[in-house]
């Protein structure tokens, strides 16, 4: 396959239309107020220490426990969220809106209430915990369970932005598609697919950058030990107890590790 | 015949009858709102019809009631093959692999596939365009890839969808021809709103208007002699309909529109007056002692037709030279009278 | 983080402290006083008592509390946070307040908490003794070491012999009880005061060895205070007997 550089064409950057210039003010607000706080973190960073505080043997474990089940949970998140966003935006039935409203919950959920409400499903006196149980699964205090968090918080990502991405692109080509004989499967896997990727890969980075940074609901329902649950977030938060100055280290490691992921993935797909 | 189909869709107001005979070409014509596309989509099986029954070949495509349980044939697997207005090619695929979607779809093997997309290419003259990606074509040659591919599914039934809307007008006689030699002796649905598609294409025509079939018939005949005012505007002539009474049309305004009755037509029988635009005579004050039609109405519309100008009162347009329009000092607003010969007006029935 | 924000992008004087806010003055008559107090999460129930007998007994003043954990504190004060008692679950916190330079004179111990196992009602693994928690299969949470209840809990590990493999290692005494409470683990290792505030919805396991890992806690005149007079007062009725009687109620022990 050649590559096809008309298939995105580069957005002309010429002409000011639509953009007054005073949008550029409250712009330049917008962005040092996210880059002003980054900053000032950077500043306080004893830089000499550095190496020592990030490769601390806490540290590496908590980093590749975070890799390791941020990698899981998008997935995790892919795979069920994908059929998701295409049942949601490729039907229609009554209590859809309020079925979407639902799955977006996580959104608007407190994390360590979602921790609870793990906790409630999933724990050993949850709601399917003596399912579990009787099956020799005991989730709490695992690494399983750290993924279950993320991936919880992490799906109403992907739904919402796969299924913006399937509304945006229409059926017009599944229509074709199948009038030239092809599947209902075969026009998903040859087609919707394809289509969506970008808007697929844009919510997977989200999900994963979700995954990322989980603190409330991993501590809740997951526990903290390193090496099994003790993600990134969770070691950050311990070592401030004692040496802020190793946390603010391991926060430059997940802002690091975050910008790595989302910046090359975005930037090439030219999505986000 | 290759199809037979019948059926309502109660949302769109669409009820209509349609029958391709082998190898023939149906054009649907009718203006915007008409139900053409809803029409496209019921045989497509993009859209259910709420009551109704289709069959190809002999095969049911849909079936709403006559038999022990409902039949709806999923679009793919109709050999019903869509070809739309805009192209619609696969935009992250090369032309070729465009083409070869059909066949893949239906089972082939990748090279399989790709030969025959390369003879379908060849067929459209796009044989170079193969490795291209849709986003690299001009609209007539994706036009041209979209042709191909449809034709490559090897569909029972082909239907197209304004397929000369969107090109330039530059570009659109070439695919016209194109279309004219792939649809020979193929079985296919054409809507248009363009006489010229209907007329170099279709073997019989489809008037739809309001969701309801109002004139079926030859391509030649409909365009001839149009019974609707949709088909008449289109065919370029001017339809007055009434009653007839000896030998006038009579409308439901009143006027009396004497012209060639057709033999067979009695009084009172619903009737048609058609006659040409370039029949009527135009004058600012009426003509005394004239055997002519009269009407007198406002201009409402003065504007360029070929080397001609057509000047339009309401529901009735002359064609004069320029020479006329400046001589009478023709503008919208100016209040004129038409006339034309009772020897120039047919007569026939509704 | 919140603290190192701020500080970064205004100074010292835009840091607030979450809760106490402003001393406000000049109630009826300008006799009104405020009186800003910093205290551990833990002496939320036992300092808000006090702070009303307090409260009763100097009327005019009005005790505003910021609780939380004892080195967010700490830090708030470092970076300039207003306020004129500070009293810390465990003396390195209050240690790294004297290094600090933010308060006045030596810190007065005014009540120690020692540890005690927390287990689901009914206790249903039937942990009896601190070895019991070695036990294989039996989940153990217990605090993370960099957590003062974390360090207790090493201590008592040293003193005793008994090496735990907790399933768990929280940030707070909230976290382990959290895990108990909701019967997640076997046995958690919290503070006896802890255990009490639980009321029922946890059962307290006492034992021996805790003796050797006894949390003080000890309590400063802030040395910005702009009331000294007052906040020796306030540490006074901590360190005295109405105040020894709450704190005992709530099941600390003496100094």
């Amino acid at each position: 396959m050649r590559p096809s550089p008309a298939v995105r064409r580069p957005t002309p950057a010429v002409s000011g239309l639509g953009r007054p210039s005073w949008l550029l003010v409250p712009a330049a607000l917008g962005m040092l107020f996210i880059l002003l706080p980054v900053c000032a973190m950077l500043t306080r960073i004893s830089w000499p220490d550095l190496p020592a505080l990030v490769g601390s043997p806490s540290s590496v474990a908590a980093l590749l426990l975070s890799l390791r089940t941020s990698l899981a949970s998008t997935a995790l998140c892919v795979l069920l969220g994908t059929p998701m966003a295409v049942v949601l935006a490729r039907t229609s039935f009554r209590g859809q809106g309020v079925l979407r409203s639902l799955v977006l919950l996580p959104l608007v959920l407190p994390p360590v209430v979602s921790g609870i409400a793990l906790l409630y499903t999933f724990g050993r006196r949850g709601l399917l915990g003596h399912t579990l149980d009787v099956l020799g699964m005991q989730v709490a205090f695992t690494t399983t369970a750290v993924v279950m968090a993320q991936t919880f918080v992490a799906l109403p990502f992907l739904v919402v932005s796969l299924e913006g991405a399937l509304r945006t692109g229409g059926q017009r080509y599944e229509e074709v598609a199948a009038s030239l004989g092809a599947r209902p499967s075969t026009v998903f896997r040859r087609v919707t697919l394809p289509l969506v990727l970008p808007g697929l890969v844009s919510g997977a980075v989200l999900s994963f950058a979700r995954s990322l940074g989980e603190f409330g609901a991993t501590i809740t329902f997951a526990g903290s030990l390193q090496g099994v649950t003790r993600t990134l977030p969770l070691e950050i938060y311990l070592q401030r107890e004692t040496d802020p100055q190793a946390a603010v280290a391991l926060s430059i490691l997940l802002v690091a590790v975050a910008t790595l992921v989302i910046g090359t993935t975005g930037r090439r797909r030219g999505l986000l | 015949m290759t199809l037979q189909a019948s059926f309502s869709v109660g949302a769109r107001g669409v009820e209509a009858t349609l029958e391709v005979a082998a190898g023939e070409t149906l054009a649907v014509l009718g203006p915007n709102g008409a139900g053409k596309s809803t029409v496209l989509g019921v045989l497509a099986g993009l859209v259910r019809p709420d009551r109704g029954r289709g069959t190809l070949r002999g095969r049911a495509l849909f079936d709403t009631g006559s038999g022990d349980r409902e039949v709806w044939v999923p679009a793919h697997a109709r050999r019903v093959a869509l070809m739309a207005q805009e192209p619609r090619l696969f935009p992250h695929l090369s032309a070729l692999d465009n083409v070869a979607f059909g066949p893949r779809s239906q089972g082939a093997r990748r090279s399989r596939a790709r030969r025959l997309a390369r003879g379908w290419l060849e067929s459209v003259d796009a044989a170079d365009l193969a490795a291209r990606r849709p986003a690299q074509l001009s609209g007539g040659q994706a036009q041209r890839v979209a042709l191909a591919r449809a034709l490559a599914a090897d569909p029972e039934l082909l239907l197209l969808d304004e397929p000369m809307a969107a090109l330039d007008v530059a570009v659109a006689p070439a695919m016209r021809q194109l279309l004219r030699e792939a649809l020979r002796d193929r079985a296919a649905v054409v809507v248009t709103h363009d006489v010229l598609d209907a007329a170099l294409l279709a073997d019989r025509v489809v008037v739809l208007d309001g969701g309801r079939v109002v004139e079926d018939g030859r391509t030649e005949t409909v365009l001839s002699r149009p019974r609707s005012p949709f088909s008449a505007r289109i065919a370029g002539l001017n339809l007055l309909r009434g009653r007839s009474r000896g030998t006038a049309v009579v409308t439901d305004a009143g006027l009396h529109v004497e012209g060639m009755p057709e033999d067979g037509l009695r009084d009172g029988d619903a009737a048609v007056a058609v006659f040409s635009p370039n029949a009527v005579a135009v004058y600012r004050t009426a003509p005394t002692g004239s055997p002519r039609n009269v009407m007198t109405g406002v201009v409402t519309e003065v504007e360029p037709h070929g080397h001609q100008v057509r000047i339009r009162i309401p529901g009735v347009t002359a064609d004069v030279t320029p020479a006329a329009v400046a001589e009478l000092d023709l503008a919208p607003g100016v209040e004129v009278v038409f006339t034309v010969k009772a020897s120039e007006v047919a007569v026939y029935p509704a | 983080m919140v603290v190192l924000a701020t500080a970064a992008c205004g100074g010292p004087s835009s840091s607030a402290p979450p809760r106490g806010q402003e001393p406000v003055s000049a109630a009826a008559g300008g006799t009104g006083r405020a009186l800003t107090v910093f205290a551990a999460a833990s002496l939320q129930q036992t300092f808000t008592r006090i702070g009303t007998q307090f409260e009763h007994a100097h009327p005019g003043v009005r005790v505003v509390f910021s609780f939380a954990g004892s080195s967010d504190l700490a830090a708030q004060l470092v970076q300039g946070a207003p306020a004129d008692v500070y009293a810390s679950a465990d003396t390195r916190t209050m240690g790294e307040a004297v290094s600090g330079g933010v308060v006045e004179g030596a810190p007065v111990v005014f009540a120690t908490n020692t540890l005690e196992i927390a287990v689901p009602p009914g206790n249903p693994a039937r942990v009896r003794s601190f070895a019991d928690l070695a036990r294989p299969g039996l989940k153990v949470v217990v605090c993370a070491p960099q957590v003062p209840c974390g360090s207790a809990t090493d201590r008592v590990e040293g003193a005793s012999g008994v090496a735990l493999r907790p399933v768990s290692e929280e940030q707070s005494v909230t976290d382990v009880l959290g895990k108990v409470m909701t019967g997640e683990a076997d046995a958690g290792l919290v503070y006896v005061t802890d255990v009490r505030r639980a009321g029922s919805r946890v059962d307290g396991v006492p034992f021996a060895q805790s003796r050797v890992a006894v949390n003080t806690y000890p309590v400063a005149v802030v040395k910005r205070s702009r009331n000294p007079a007052l906040a020796r007062q306030f540490v006074t009725a901590v360190t005295g007997a109405s105040g020894q009687d709450v704190l005992r109620a709530a099941g600390f022990g003496a100094p």
